[in-house]
């Protein structure tokens, strides 16, 4: 079965493979941008006093830079993987609604693209009021120019595409299991893709929420977030955080669930604890709705809320703590490989449980209230975002890439990449705990020479250098791979799961014939038997529609940007217009 | 319920729900977070505008009750309308799917109605916090029902053309589970926003 070819059939695809890396390759090159406007700020804050970046700039840079990477670069980067693997891991021929899928991604593109052309207009009205963006600094009061109207009309379409993600693979991955794939034998980078999706559809319904408040107030002149007429800031923290806390949750998870996959194959190993790590994770996803406040402790919310969210918080800390200790036991005694993948796999548990146990440190509130706005919540984040998510996911690519290209990137360069990311990141990281503790606050353009935080500061600038060197050694690594890379054959790892059991890179339709599941580990318990080649496979043609009901979106956020009501109508016919043709396109899953 | 959907349109799926239902109830799971944030701000917020008009002098409560009625009587035309579909009676499913239309048509015109005479009388978007929270709460239900309107008129256009029949009970279904959900929510909303004003 051959495929088309071309780019009407790359922009009109349904295939979970390639929307797949249409995810992949959009969240990389936000990764690079959001990288770049890391790269930035750290030059800025290289000397004391520096004036090589304005204060206005500096606001946009790490106010993109945090939007960026949580929005365009790690979610969707976690959603590429969800997007290629999972339907291989589950044994299915696709998602459950494979144009919906298409149009989470060119929501998510189109979205990407909105909030970012803010940069190229004239002074660069780009975002300035931070990746959580609190009232009343946002409101047009204090912020009269479109910086602040991009981000929430971006996020509000980002929204969407995280939405429509969702119920895409909660069905996808309840109902479209193979026979014999019981939900205790699911592959646990699949389980915490499931739990991932539940906290998208419940926590992007708050944000949106915010958002849409934050909107009125700034366009129609209402008062939610202005205490001159009674409404009160306090609620667009409260209600950012109720998103943003499972929000965190919704970055790490699919991080563990690569390292869950990773350990084990490298290891030749069973994880060790399945059923405990499955519910730990399940756990987290609702623990994760618990913990909101300790975001919020310097506001003063009274000592009954601090006492309780410092609880549930350092509660949360025991079903991740279990999953470290599941993760080291499987090595205990295992065949141990160590590939870039494995090595990234080990990184993650080590950076991880460094940014884990500051975290903690944040949950006693007497001691959060020394740490907040200061460079020590930045160390603390970025070893969880970094360290964690972004370990994970590159461990992922090493892992998934000879499935996704047929070819194996090399372990030279790979292992050349990992240790520039892992010394790099610890360079630049490490030391913002001691620059926090000193009492540098986070996001100010510049610092005084006075405060001795000089040579720290530096330092944390080298290391960001060698994150930028490693990231191009692992470009040059992809790109070399394209031609030099070894053939990979359906198994270079010796991989248990049922991705592993078909070609790399895999046919249109997956599987030839839909196996059968008996054990939790198939490729190690029974190896696949050669099966007959099946007679015609039905593959869903590709269509247009949920581009266009997608690009719908951006017009109509035009309207509040330019303040003209009309463009409202035109977008929502554009919607209107695409969601009626692919409802009735004839379209067979 | 579901055993009128003839077994030649289902697809084999793992738990035996079919996919576009189990998808529309995660949907629904998500909404409710959507309305919950809503209603919580409008709680949090009561009683604490420092300019009138205050609900209890603006609130129409009997003009509101008759809106509130014609909505759940909208809910059993679309029991119906299922039912019909289901056994296969086109006839009436064409009459009760353009019952709800209608009776959500005339919600709409009531929320029209409720809206210009509550701004006539000095409630505005702008004039305070009950404004605030009531407009963008009851205005966000108002457009779901308007969504929901332009859903049945669809459903009933194709039945007109004979593109709609028992085979398509499923996609009634889902609409329907729209509409009931829809219908919840204006329940809570009407307890707790009007019934129970401050």
């Amino acid at each position: 079965m051959s495929e088309a070819t071309g780019l009407k059939s790359w922009l009109t695809t349904t295939d979970h493979k390639r929307i797949g890396k249409l995810y992949f390759w959009t969240a990389f090159v936000f990764f690079l941008l959001g990288g770049f406007e890391a790269l930035l700020i750290r030059a800025q804050l290289a000397k004391p006093d520096n004036t090589l970046i304005s204060a206005d700039t500096y606001n946009q840079l790490f106010t993109m830079h945090g939007t960026t990477m949580v929005f365009m670069a790690l979610m969707p980067l976690a959603a590429a993987f969800f997007n290629y693997i999972v339907p291989l891991q589950i044994g299915a021929r696709d998602v459950a609604f494979p144009r919906l899928n298409a149009f989470s991604y060119w929501v998510f593109l189109l979205g990407a693209l909105f909030m970012n052309a803010s940069w190229l207009l004239p002074h660069h009205p780009a975002p300035d009021g931070g990746w959580f963006g609190y009232a009343t600094l946002t409101e047009r009061q204090f912020n009269p120019g479109p910086n602040i109207d991009f981000w929430l009309l971006g996020l509000q379409i980002l929204g969407i595409a995280s939405l429509a993600a969702g119920f895409n693979f909660i069905v996808t991955i309840l109902n479209l299991r193979a026979p014999g794939m019981k939900m205790m034998r699911l592959p646990v980078f699949s389980w915490m893709t499931l739990v991932t999706s539940f906290l998208m559809i419940t926590a992007f319904p708050v944000i949106t929420v915010a958002l849409v408040f934050l909107m009125f107030d700034r366009v129609f002149g209402t008062h939610f977030y202005l205490p001159q007429a009674g409404g009160d800031p306090v609620l667009w923290q409260h209600l950012f955080w109720l998103f943003g806390h499972p929000e965190v949750y919704i970055l790490i998870l699919p991080a563990m669930g690569v390292v869950s996959e990773v350990l084990p194959t490298f290891s030749r190993k069973p994880l060790f604890g399945y059923t405990v790590v499955v519910y730990s994770g399940v756990l987290i996803g609702f623990m994760g709705w618990g913990v909101w406040s300790h975001h919020m402790f310097s506001v003063g919310l009274g000592p009954i809320a601090d006492s309780v969210f410092a609880l549930t918080t350092m509660l949360i800390a025991i079903p991740t703590g279990v999953k470290i200790f599941n993760w080291l036991a499987t090595l205990w005694g295992g065949q141990i490989r160590l590939t870039t993948a494995m090595c990234f796999a080990l990184g993650f548990i080590a950076l991880f449980t460094i940014g884990g146990l500051s975290g903690v440190t944040h949950a006693a509130p007497p001691a959060d209230l020394q740490q907040t706005d200061t460079y020590y919540v930045v160390a603390h984040f970025h070893y969880v975002l970094f360290g964690g998510t972004m370990m994970g996911l590159f461990a992922g690519m090493y892992y998934w890439w000879p499935k996704m290209t047929g070819r194996l990137l090399s372990e030279r360069l790979g292992l050349v990449h990992f240790w520039l990311m892992f010394i790099g990141m610890n360079l630049t990281f490490f030391p913002m705990h001691f620059i926090g503790l000193l009492g540098m606050p986070r996001r100010i353009y510049t610092y005084s020479h006075d405060l001795g935080v000089d040579s720290m500061n530096l330092l944390s600038s080298i290391g960001a250098g060698l994150l930028g060197l490693g990231m191009i050694v692992f470009v040059f690594n992809m790109w070399r791979t394209r031609r030099h890379g070894a053939v990979a054959g359906p198994n270079p790892w010796d991989g248990a799961t049922l991705e592993w059991s078909i070609p790399s890179p895999p046919p249109v339709h997956n599987f030839d014939v839909i196996p059968t599941v008996t054990s939790r580990l198939p490729l190690w318990d029974a190896p696949p038997k050669p099966v007959p080649p099946p007679g015609h496979i039905h593959v869903p043609a590709g269509s247009w529609w949920p581009m266009v009901a997608a690009a719908g979106l951006p017009v109509m956020a035009l309207a509040p940007l330019t303040h003209t009501v009309w463009i409202v109508f035109v977008g929502a016919a554009i919607l209107l217009y695409g969601i009626y043709r692919w409802a009735y396109e004839p379209f067979e899953v | 319920m579901s055993h009128a959907a003839p077994a030649a349109t289902a697809h084999y799926t793992s738990m035996g729900l079919d996919s576009r239902k189990m998808g529309f109830w995660a949907f629904i799971g998500s909404e409710c977070l959507l309305f919950g944030s809503l209603i919580s701000t409008y709680l949090v917020y009561q009683g604490r505008s420092v300019s009138g008009p205050t609900p209890s002098e603006i609130l129409n409560i009997p003009v509101t009750s008759i809106s509130t009625f014609d909505l759940l009587m909208s809910s059993l035309w679309m029991v119906l309308a299922l039912a019909a579909v289901q056994r296969g009676d086109m006839k009436w499913a064409k009459v009760w799917l353009l019952g709800v239309a209608i009776g959500g048509a005339i919600f709409i015109g009531f929320q029209i109605y409720e809206f210009s005479s509550f701004v006539r009388e000095g409630l505005t978007l702008q004039a305070n916090l009950f404004g605030c929270t009531f407009f963008i709460l009851t205005g966000t239900h108002g457009a779901h029902v308007t969504v929901g309107v332009l859903w049945m008129l669809t459903l009933w256009y194709r039945a007109m053309r004979g593109k709609l029949g028992p085979e398509h009970a499923m996609t009634v279904e889902i609409a329907g589970l729209y509409w009931h959900f829809v219908d919840v929510v204006w329940i809570v909303i009407f307890t707790l926003v009007y019934l129970l004003h401050k």
